[in-house]
C-alpha cells in the first residue's frame, strides 16, 4: 500500500473539513506548483520536509548496457531531494520503535 | 482574461524572475492566489497537513507514490563503523532507513527540456548565416 493523492485529499476533509474538490485541486495544485518551480530553474525548501534541488549534469560516456555500445549520455539537468534533518530522525525513530529496538 | 486571472499572472511575472528559491511559505502563497476561493488560513493549513501526512506515511515505512511527480520510499543503510571526526576514535553506527526521491517521468522531462532550452544558443541561424 502507497499513500496516493487520493489519499492526500481524503486526510484534507476529513482534518480540516475542506471539501472534497477543493481538496483534490489543491493536492494537485500543492505539487503542480513544486514541477513549476524546478521546471524556472528554482529549488524548493520545504522546511521541516526537505529540499528538492536541482543539479547540472555533464555529458558523459555511456554504454548501452545489452548491446555494450559506447553512446555518450547527453548533459541534463536533474532533481535530487535532500530530506531534512526534522524527517531523517523521525524516520529514523520510528524504524526502530518498529523494529522494537528503540 | 478575468480580472482575477489577470492579477495572478501579474502576480507571478513579477514575482518569478526575482526568487532562485521557492520556500514553504512561498508556495502558500501562491497557492492561495491561485486557489482565491479558499482562505489564506486554509491553504496553509492544507500544506501543512499534507507534508505531514507525507512525513507520516514515510516514518511507517509506507512509499508515496504520486503520478507524474515522483515517488519516496526508504532506502536502508547498513551498520558502519565510524570514527569521532575529533577525537578519530571508532565509533559502530547502527544500520539506518533514509528517505529516498525519485523524480517521475513527467517531472525529469519538464526540468529537463527547460534546461535543454536555456543551453540551446539563441542566435544560431542568424550567426551561421552571416559566417
Amino acid at each position: 500500500m502507497a499513500l496516493t493523492k487520493a489519499d492526500m485529499s481524503e486526510r484534507l476533509f476529513d482534518k480540516i473539513g475542506m471539501n472534497k474538490r477543493d481538496a483534490k485541486e489543491l493536492v494537485e495544485a500543492f505539487f503542480e506548483e513544486i514541477r513549476r518551480s524546478l521546471e524556472q530553474g528554482e529549488q524548493v525548501k520545504l522546511s521541516g520536509f526537505g529540499n528538492f534541488d536541482l543539479r547540472d549534469k555533464n555529458e558523459r560516456p555511456g554504454r548501452n548496457p545489452k548491446t555494450g555500445e559506447e553512446i555518450p549520455i547527453s548533459a541534463r539537468r536533474v532533481v535530487t531531494f535532500r530530506p531534512g534533518q526534522k524527517l531523517k530522525n523521525r524516520v529514523d525513530t520510528r524504524q526502530h520503535e518498529l523494529a522494537g529496538d528503540a | 482574461m478575468a480580472k482575477a486571472e489577470l492579477n495572478h499572472t501579474l502576480f507571478l511575472a513579477i514575482i518569478e524572475p526575482l526568487v532562485t528559491t521557492m520556500t514553504k511559505s512561498e508556495l502558500i502563497e501562491v497557492l492561495a492566489h491561485e486557489k482565491s476561493d479558499l482562505s489564506f488560513k486554509d491553504v496553509e493549513a492544507a500544506v501543512k497537513a499534507l507534508l505531514e501526512h507525507m512525513s507520516e506515511s514515510l516514518a511507517d515505512g509506507e512509499r508515496i507514490e504520486i503520478r507524474g511527480f515522483g515517488s519516496f520510499s526508504l532506502h536502508y543503510r547498513p551498520p558502519r563503523t565510524g570514527r569521532n571526526p575529533k577525537t578519530g576514535a571508532a565509533v559502530e553506527l547502527a544500520g539506518k532507513y533514509v528517505p529516498h526521491f525519485k523524480p517521475g517521468k513527467e517531472l525529469r522531462n519538464r526540468v529537463n527540456e527547460a534546461a535543454a532550452n536555456e543551453r540551446k544558443p539563441v542566435r544560431r541561424s542568424s550567426r551561421s548565416a552571416t559566417q
